[in-house]
């Protein structure tokens, strides 16, 4: 038989299946770990201090990249030590939190790449996870954004870079779609970022010559476009060599800018020419350049190649064994969780779980702040439609992923004021008019798309400006001043002024919001085991819990009371026993009209009881309404009920809305039948259940009442809202007997 | 007068945000105590170049690059810096000199 059955059919239909799954295949590289052809590791030393021989090759074959590392990347006076060291004995050091992180920096700094890669191989996520917590250089961890759109549009730059750094991003990212624009995406990004909060370092992604001229200006304050690859083809295809990265780090470090590098696994692979090594080995070599080169950090885990490292087996582990090889060489580690690696939202979080909980020195090296779409670097594995689920992530594990809860209003001001700064700077300075609408549009806009008055024209013409007049973050700096943003001008003036002073030179350094400078230096992370290393202070704390979906009961209470129909039910008098044989009586829980107006299932609860009222009516059934006031207990409110009414059925309601039907000799937990999942109970239903209980009270056959299908997380949509409904109902209990109530409407 | 004053009068350029090299060996300093000799030598280098034009910055980056230069255009770059006192980026250059030879990466001078 050809045709799939349809359990499998319904699962290829699930959006994981759209992800593509690689039989591993070491001769192209796609393979994660331990490739038959990754070489033994091996060093040997010339009597004179030479490496003449690495990771099996020997002096006269080695390529740029062994050459590199050979005369700059090793610390020869460890190396036989660590060299000697077995696999597993090194790896259990790594992990040990009773090892102190710096005799791990001590040792590996003697590994080549091969020793390396054979070492962190070893470990299991888990172990991965506790080595991270200890190995990551910054104390505090932290977390980096991206902010770009579509149509380059500065003003909506602005906006969104002041809405990222008011979530808590230290660095922001831009890049352009087109590449002329560069100059004044930078300028925008950095007067948004200004304005979201003192302190934020930003960079522009571009070709690597034109990304130094903008840090040379000002226009950018760090620079992480610094490509290196694992294999000598595909680094010089990338149009450099060791030497001129090298150089590269030294002219970024000459003008005071903070720079890092970038790599990944996969990449190679994706370009074809991995010579048969497996990925985390040429990542491995990747962070050895970058040490030996004197960069001071490194962006990888997959990067642009995630999904090419997530298609084989093992690859997601290498994604995050990669970023731990970084941290072991004393590097600030930028950890990937960047381009998106999955189509699948289960798969995405898992990737990135096990980093968000050991933190990293930036959880995510680029977290695409904005919507998914406007990203110009493709869609980020965490994006604007996930913030919400970070946040609530951080506060469910007590973990500071780098992020926090930001208020609305709070957002929509710093909106205003960095669309305001940009407009008046892009105007004072000749850049561009823009106008009113676009403004206003920029200021309100989720995405591009809703700023139709954007001129797509505007930012290419101020970028030949700030290009062609040697326009630089001085002279934005100025023009904020004359336009009356001091403020801004002063944060931005403090990122030039930092510069003189080179502190956030150091190994994974950000500014924090008093412009201190927390860096491997000054916060160096201090993880020994459990009651040590990073914790989040009690005001960070309150920052990570307090996201702005939670309510209290008092919350709770004035939704409640804004539904207020106090005409609606009104106490007749105290409730006698019935003995019409076709009398039906509801019984309504305490807080019923008192406290509580509306059932989970948006009916008011006057509605909910018309609706009863009907069934039972058309069924020929007459029907009081009884609150009882001394319990919150739905099976004895409708017990209760059943025995003051003149057939022995009772129906019971609670005030959010379950209901149930009830006869008088039944056992109080007992019922006839249950309406158990309040939030699906609308009108129709409660209908049903009159004529039913009616049919009940008359020995009649019921109609069967079938759930709604529904595929709602039914309980963390509503279990904190029936606590806080519960506590009310509580409230209201008295030891008042059943009174009889009219219903009005 | 401050700081943002003085920008307002036109008083400041890049030039005056610039970092010292004084200030980035002692920058090479705390990152040798810290277990990262190499980025030691890197601020050392800088050091070397925090006074060297940015143009002039750009153009040696573009020396670099794979077959850009001839060995004597590197030689000569790297008398240059050595010239300067930039012994240690001219290191730098001679030693790229040497492997882009063997690895093929240096412009054909014909």
């Amino acid at each position: 038989m050809d045709e799939v059955i349809g359990r499998f059919r319904f699962m290829d239909a699930q959006r994981v299946n759209l992800d593509g799954f690689a039989v591993e295949d070491a001769a192209l590289g796609l393979i994660a770990f331990d490739s038959p052809d990754d070489p033994e590791p091996s060093l040997v030393v010339a009597a004179d201090g030479r490496v003449v021989e690495l990771d099996g090759r020997a002096e006269a074959d080695f390529d740029v990249i062994d050459a590199y590392l050979a005369a700059h990347g090793l610390d020869l006076d460890v190396a036989a030590e660590v060299m000697a060291l077995d696999d597993v004995a090194l790896a259990r050091l790594v992990v040990d939190p009773g090892v102190p992180r710096a005799e791990i920096v001590r040792l590996v700094a003697g590994a080549t790449p091969a020793k390396l890669a054979r070492v962190f191989a070893r470990l299991r996520p888990a172990e991965l996870t506790i080595a991270m917590t200890k190995l990551r250089a910054r104390r505090t961890p932290s977390n980096q954004a991206h902010v770009t759109n579509r149509s380059d549009d500065p003003l909506l730059l602005a906006a969104d870079a002041a809405t990222a750094a008011a979530f808590g991003f230290r660095e922001v990212e831009t890049t352009v779609p087109v590449f002329g624009d560069a100059p004044s995406n930078a300028v925008a990004v950095q007067i948004g970022a200004a304005v979201g909060a003192p302190g934020v370092l930003v960079q522009c992604s571009v070709e690597e010559a034109t990304e130094l001229r903008l840090g040379l200006r000002g226009l950018v304050s760090y620079a992480e476009t610094v490509s290196l690859y694992g294999t000598e083809q595909i680094f010089t295809d990338g149009d450099d060599t060791p030497w001129s990265k090298a150089f590269l780090t030294s002219a970024y470090a000459s003008r005071g800018v903070k720079m890092r590098v970038t790599s990944g696994g996969g990449a190679e692979a994706l370009m074809g020419a991995a010579e048969g090594r497996s990925m985390f080995y040429l990542e491995a070599r990747c962070v050895s350049l970058a040490r030996a080169i004197g960069a001071q950090g490194v962006q990888n885990g997959g990067i642009d190649s995630a999904a090419v490292a997530g298609s084989v087996p093992k690859g997601v582990r290498s994604l995050m064994a990669e970023n731990l090889m970084v941290m072991a060489r004393n590097l600030e580690a930028c950890t990937g969780n960047d381009a998106l690696m999955s189509e699948s939202d289960v798969r995405r979080t898992s990737r990135t779980m096990p980093i968000f909980l050991a933190g990293s020195d930036f959880i995510c090296s680029g977290f695409g702040s904005i919507k998914r779409e406007d990203n110009m670097f493709g869609p980020s594995q965490w994006n604007a439609e996930d913030i919400d689920d970070y946040l609530v992530m951080q506060r469910d594990w007590g973990v500071d992923g780098g992020l926090r809860t930001a208020d609305p209003a709070r957002v929509a001001a710093l909106r205003r004021r960095a669309v305001d700064a940009v407009q008046a700077v892009y105007a004072h300075l000749g850049l561009a008019d823009l106008d009113d609408d676009w403004a206003a549009q920029a200021v309100d806009a989720a995405g591009s798309r809703d700023v139709p008055a954007a001129d797509p024209m505007a930012p290419l013409v101020a970028s030949r400006i700030i290009t062609e007049s040697g326009l630089t973050m001085v002279d934005v700096v100025a023009a904020l001043a004359d336009c009356g943003f001091d403020d801004v001008a002063e944060r931005l003036l403090a990122m030039l002024e930092a510069r003189r002073h080179g502190d956030h030179l150091q190994t994974a350094a950000i500014f924090d919001e008093q412009m201190r400078v927390l860096s491997l230096v000054t916060d160096p992370n201090d993880y020994a085991g459990p009651g040590t290393g990073y914790e989040p202070t009690p005001a960070r704390a309150a920052e990570l819990d307090a996201v702005r979906q939670q309510r209290s009961v008092a919350d709770l209470r004035a939704v409640q009371a804004r539904a207020a129909d106090p005409g609606g039910l009104r106490v007749r008098g105290p409730a006698a026993a019935g003995s019409d044989p076709r009398e039906v009586v509801i019984g309504v829980s305490p807080a019923t009209g008192r406290a509580i107006w509306t059932t989970l299932g948006g009916l008011t609860v006057v509605e909910a009881l018309r609706e009863l009222l009907a069934g039972l009516e058309e069924e020929g059934c007459t029907a009081r309404v009884v609150r009882v006031n001394d319990t919150v207990d739905l099976g004895l409110i409708g017990l209760t009920a059943a025995r003051l009414a003149g057939s022995g059925i009772g129906i019971g309601l609670q005030a959010k809305g379950t209901a149930l039907i009830h006869r008088r000799d039944l056992a109080p937990l007992m019922n006839l039948e249950l309406y158990s999942v309040a939030p699906s109970v609308d009108g129709p239903l409660y209908r049903l259940l009159g004529g039913n209980a009616a049919r009940h009270a008359k020995g009649a056959t019921p109609e069967p009442a079938r759930n709604p299908y529904s595929d709602e997380a039914i309980e963390a949509r509503y279990h904190t809202t029936v606590v806080g409904l519960v506590a009310i109902e509580r409230s209201c209990c008295t030891t008042t007997a059943p009174q009889e109530l009219e219903v009005s409407w | 007068m401050s700081a943002l004053d003085a920008v307002r009068a036109g008083q400041v350029t890049m030039a005056d945000v610039r970092i010292t090299p004084a200030t980035l060996r002692a920058q090479a300093e705390v990152a040798r105590a810290h277990a990262n000799p190499q980025l030691a030598e890197n601020f050392e280098r800088a050091a070397e170049l925090a006074d060297v034009p940015d143009e002039e910055l750009l153009a040696i980056y573009e020396q670099l690059r794979p077959r850009r230069s001839t060995a004597a255009e590197l030689a000569a770059t790297a008398a240059g810096l050595q010239e300067r006192g930039a012994v240690l980026t001219a290191a730098l250059v001679r030693e790229a000199a040497a492997v882009y030879a063997r690895r093929g990466l240096l412009r054909d001078s014909s």
